[in-house]
């Protein structure tokens, strides 16, 4: 069965690393901090200025001057800090930040995406995704595999106006885990219950399939 | 001690005229100048090019200039969650840049600093380097940005001195550091105003050097845009 959001969210969680700072994107990519797995040390940089990100509040303990880039409220965890804007920039371009992740309407098969506009009809901004990146040496994609339509956002060319390009290095769907490689999108898992052949017939770009792929495992 | 201190927010916008270019600190609605934003609807000034994040909710922060049409161009990064602002752009009433964050951060700070441009990777590759310089540094291709030219940098902080010193509060901080001195013209207002001498000189984020006038702000509301809470069980 396809993977839900927090299906999404739980697998790229296993992508964190001891000791890294991450920046999290909207949507999909904040929930990721839920499922940090257990003996794992992360901070997290949200690019409105502060690095050390908690939960959010309890009720009541909500402070407006205290936020993330998707204007929540939070908290900070110990050892957090508060800085402007460009110092938060100079951690995402001076590659401070280990991994980002971030969401995306469309990816191509050499790693181009875009992410923040739709002509003529949505125009919302690309906020800190283009800094994000342009930048950082190690990039996540979580995403949907297809649109309502059924068709393929996993792409030989991206349609959209671009965020970035040949920067997207892994990318993980409600039906796959892919990395980004030179022949294009490498399969490595399947959701569970998902077939490659379904994999095969949701993806436009070129895709690499070599060997027997394994069933992601979500706890 | 230089004194930047003024009587209210009537003299610290003295002298913002029709056509000006103003840069307007916060992040969302977090760390707004709100005393500053409602003298400009009164004031009524029009044509506006205003650098700001974002361009605040229909009803509060720079919405409140974009409803009486007092804007004429925004630069911003990120104008989701604003109706009025998504109609005049798709009308083509409003112009508008959207540029990266961090571009529009160091952009700010450039003119902070004295320098007129600088090489970013932001935006490489996509329509925002259309028309720019790009360079090759170490194998990695670069954008040539611009820093700003404003006429006005309006700012908001947390406690300020008469000397213009001031201190941030968390996320609220954001991008008003960066505009300080970024402008002809800096105007702080800040929710608590004290006498030179009482704040402690470590720990001051911007000195007073970059600031022109100082006002101790109103009716400070502090809308939280997203109001997000976890439950005690």
């Amino acid at each position: 069965m396809a993977l839900d959001k927090i299906g999404i969210a739980k697998r790229i969680a296993k992508e964190l690393k001891d000791g890294y700072f991450v920046n999290l994107g909207i949507g999909i990519p904040t929930l990721v901090a839920n499922y940090i797995p257990e003996g794992i040390d992360v901070d997290i940089q949200s690019e409105n200025g502060v690095l050390g990100m908690g939960p959010f509040p309890y009720e009541g303990e909500e402070d407006a001057d205290i936020i993330n880039a998707g204007k929540q409220t939070i908290t900070t965890l110990p050892g957090a800090s508060f800085f402007d804007s460009a110092m938060s920039f100079s951690m995402i371009r001076g590659k401070h930040v280990d991994l980002t992740i971030l969401g995306a309407m469309e990816v191509s098969d050499q790693g181009d995406i875009a992410n923040w506009k739709i002509p003529g009809k949505m125009v919302k901004g690309m906020g800190g995704a283009m800094d994000l990146v342009a930048s950082a040496e190690n990039i996540i994609v979580a995403m949907m595999h297809v649109n309502k339509a059924g068709e393929s956002k996993l792409l030989k060319q991206c349609t959209l106006p671009l965020t970035g390009v040949k920067c997207v290095k892994k990318i993980v769907t409600e039906l796959a885990v892919l990395d980004v490689t030179d022949r294009g999108f490498k399969l490595l898992e399947r959701a569970p219950g998902v077939s490659v052949q379904e994999i095969i017939d949701a993806t436009e770009g070129a895709l690499v399939v070599e060997g027997e792929i394994p069933e992601m495992v979500i706890d | 001690m230089i004194n930047k201190k003024v009587t209210d927010v009537r003299a610290a916008l003295h002298g913002v005229s029709d056509g000006m270019t103003l840069m307007v600190g916060g992040f969302g609605l977090c760390g707004i100048p709100e005393n500053g934003i409602l003298e400009l609807v009164r004031l009524g000034v029009k044509n506006l090019t205003c650098i700001s994040n974002n361009a605040g909710v229909d009803d509060f922060g720079l919405g409140l200039l974009l409803q009486k049409k007092q804007i004429k161009k925004m630069i911003a990064s990120y104008v989701g969650e604003n109706a009025e602002f998504e109609r005049q752009m798709l009308s083509g009433e409003l112009e508008v840049e959207l540029i990266p964050q961090g571009t529009l951060a160091e952009r700010c700070r450039s003119a902070q600093s004295g320098f007129p441009a600088f090489f970013t990777p932001a935006g490489y590759g996509t329509e925002v380097a259309e028309g720019k310089e790009v360079r090759e540094f170490n194998g990695k291709m670069y954008v040539m940005e611009m820093a700003f030219s404003a006429d006005f940098a309006i700012v908001k902080a947390w406690k300020g001195d008469e000397a213009g010193n001031l201190i941030f509060k968390g996320t609220a901080r954001n991008f008003n550091p960066c505009m300080c001195g970024a402008a002809k013209i800096t105007i702080a207002e800040v929710e608590e105003l004290v006498p030179a001498g009482t704040l402690d000189p470590n720990q001051i984020h911007i000195p007073g050097i970059f600031v022109q006038r100082i006002f101790q702000g109103e009716h400070y509301e502090k809308r939280i845009e997203q109001r997000t809470v976890r439950s005690r069980t």
